[in-house]
């Protein structure tokens, strides 16, 4: 099927509504919010309420590097590898650095479940590298003592 | 040329420079009924006569854009690009972050001027200020009357949502955004058909990155010919360059287009660490052309740029000493692209995988004469031959690279 062919009608589904269509991004991050990742269950949901079929919900979130659909940890550390944090002495520096501390290596979840360590593209903080994000907050200009600070606050967090 | 008050980047290091009573407070939405009380027709004739080219890479002129919006389309959409993800580039985040309302009065102006009722924010979903951001700033101008019903008591309707990315770089693409926008993997689509003529939902769309709609309310205040007074020939206008790497005052300097690169090096940017010489330089973003230290003193516009051999891009500076290993450069920015790469065209999706592959062991000093080659080889193939231009992106830097340095390169092969 086309998915841009909006206003036929496939055989043997509802008329696609593409205003609806256009929802999933934003429901995928509510659905996603609930476990931290997307279950089958939640996929399912968004489906269901958007007239989607399941594999069609997957094949969108697979796209989009934040959609998850493994379980992560509960603080997810993204560490920027891009060119500048390079350059400055960050990237795989601070990747290294921050597993040490956590005993894991990117891809990977501490075994209490509370870290989730990975390296992520740009986020446009090339002026104020190195950078990393941890969840939804960015942090910029990393040294070793900044980085120490951040992981001993997020430690002392229940 | 005499020298420039910021315009850009005048409110950004205010107190609460990002609340709407701070803008307003030093002249924001001015432009907005001046523009209000004026023919959208005359408005696009201003636009197109002030030289002001598109901020967000491709450098399309701005006015020739809105033009090309059918008058006549019952129905039409303006989509604001917030995707900034090119590699050296932080110039969107901080306009969105410090002062979205510069943005948003251009937009208001912009889907005035082609007629459009409904507007589209598009930002990136790491970028979770700037989400806050847009949103507070949107329904404070809903709630001075800047959105919604009969704006002004002009009888123009405008409404804009806010929708979050979730981590695509290909979804800067104009095309690719608006399936992003329509809730789709990002994939980008043939053109044409442009996005003027069917762009979101089939309507007629005009997509525009959000430095280029900052600059909306200061052509239509001061008029085109203030604005094509800053520049060059071919161009006009104040741009914001984020500079990085290896400079002692890494940022964003706002500076009219023309401006020599090894001025904004060095009396903007501090100059290089440890009083290092400079070995290369990417002027644009990290899909233009790398220069070497010799084109230092181009100045930074579009056409001069070209002349050199690279572009303007998105004005991201990436500065790098005399000690940097550039086959380590070559190899990351593949590797972003070929992470960014949305699979569906083979050059860039296998084509990418092999070529890292050739760097991977190049860089670990595994690689031999044949990496080099074959390197070679696919990057002139898949030069141009992409669907989309990321393809040739990805090629820029290898392909610059092979020709500056390749002695570097051939200094990692095994047994040399």
């Amino acid at each position: 099927m086309d998915s841009r062919n909006v206003s036929g009608k496939p055989e043997g589904t509802a008329i696609i509504d593409p205003a609806k269509r256009s929802m999933l991004l934003a429901a995928l991050y509510v659905a996603q919010e609930q476990n931290g990742y997307l279950t089958r269950d939640a996929v399912h949901q968004v489906a269901k309420r958007l007239g989607l079929t399941d594999s069609e919900v997957y094949s969108t979130a697979s796209f989009y590097t934040l959609f998850r659909t493994e379980p992560v940890g509960h603080h997810v550390i993204q560490v920027c590898e891009g060119l500048s944090c390079y350059l400055n002495e960050g990237a795989e520096r601070v990747v290294d650095y921050v597993g040490a501390k956590l005993g894991i290596r990117p891809g990977e979840t501490t075994s209490d479940g509370r870290f989730t360590l990975e390296t992520v593209q740009c986020l446009a903080s090339c002026g104020t590298a190195p950078a990393m994000r941890v969840n939804d907050q960015l942090y910029e200009n990393l040294s070793p003592a900044s980085i120490d600070d951040i992981l001993e606050r997020l430690m002392g967090e229940v | 040329m005499a020298e420039q008050q910021p315009v850009l980047l005048a409110n950004v290091h205010r107190p609460d420079s990002e609340k709407i009573a701070t803008y307003v407070r030093h002249g924001g939405y001015t432009a907005l009924r001046k523009a209000l009380k004026t023919d959208p027709e005359e408005i696009i004739a201003e636009v197109k006569a002030s030289g002001l080219k598109g901020r967000g890479g491709a450098g399309f002129p701005t006015g020739t854009k809105w033009d090309f919006m059918p008058k006549d389309a019952p129905v039409k959409y303006l989509a604001v690009n917030t995707d900034e993800g090119e590699p050296g580039t932080f110039k969107d985040r901080l306009i969105v972050e410090r002062d979205p309302h510069s943005i948003l009065e251009g937009v208001i102006i912009s889907a005035y001027a082609i007629g459009a009722h409904r507007a589209f924010v598009y930002i990136r979903g790491e970028f979770f200020l700037g989400v806050k951001r847009w949103i507070k700033a949107i329904s404070d101008a809903y709630q001075h009357g800047f959105l919604g019903r009969d704006i002004l008591g002009s009888g123009f309707d405008l409404d804009v949502s806010v929708h979050r990315g979730a981590g695509a770089y290909i979804c800067g693409e104009e095309t690719a955004m608006i399936e992003s926008l329509e809730g789709k993997r990002g994939v980008p689509r043939a053109k044409p058909p442009y996005p003027a003529q069917s762009g979101m939902w089939s309507k007629p769309t005009l997509v525009q990155n959000v430095e280029t709609l900052a600059n909306i309310p200061h052509i239509v205040l001061r008029g085109a010919k203030w604005h094509s007074g800053i520049g060059t020939k071919e161009s006009k206008g104040v741009k914001i360059f984020c500079v990085s790497g290896h400079v002692n005052r890494p940022g964003n300097f706002e500076l009219p287009l023309g401006t020599r690169l090894k001025d904004i090096i060095f009396e903007h940017a501090g100059g290089v660490r440890m009083g290092r010489a400079v070995k290369a330089i990417i002027p644009g973003g990290a899909s233009t052309p790398i220069i070497g230290a010799d084109r230092i003193s181009t100045p930074m516009a579009f056409e001069t740029l070209k002349a050199a051999g690279t572009a303007l891009g998105t004005g991201a500076v990436i500065v790098m000493d005399e000690t940097t290993d550039m086959v380590e450069v070559v190899r990351r920015t593949t590797r972003f692209f070929v992470h960014e790469s949305c699979g569906n065209c083979l050059p860039c999706r296998v084509g990418g995988k092999r070529m890292l592959e050739h760097l991977e062991r190049l860089a670990a000093g595994t690689g031999t004469a044949r990496d080099i080659e074959n390197l070679e080889y696919l990057a002139r193939g898949i030069y141009g031959q992409t669907f989309c231009p990321m393809g040739t992106g990805m090629v820029e830097p290898i392909l610059s690279g092979l020709r500056l340095f390749r002695d570097e390169f051939e200094g990692k092969v095994k047994s040399n």
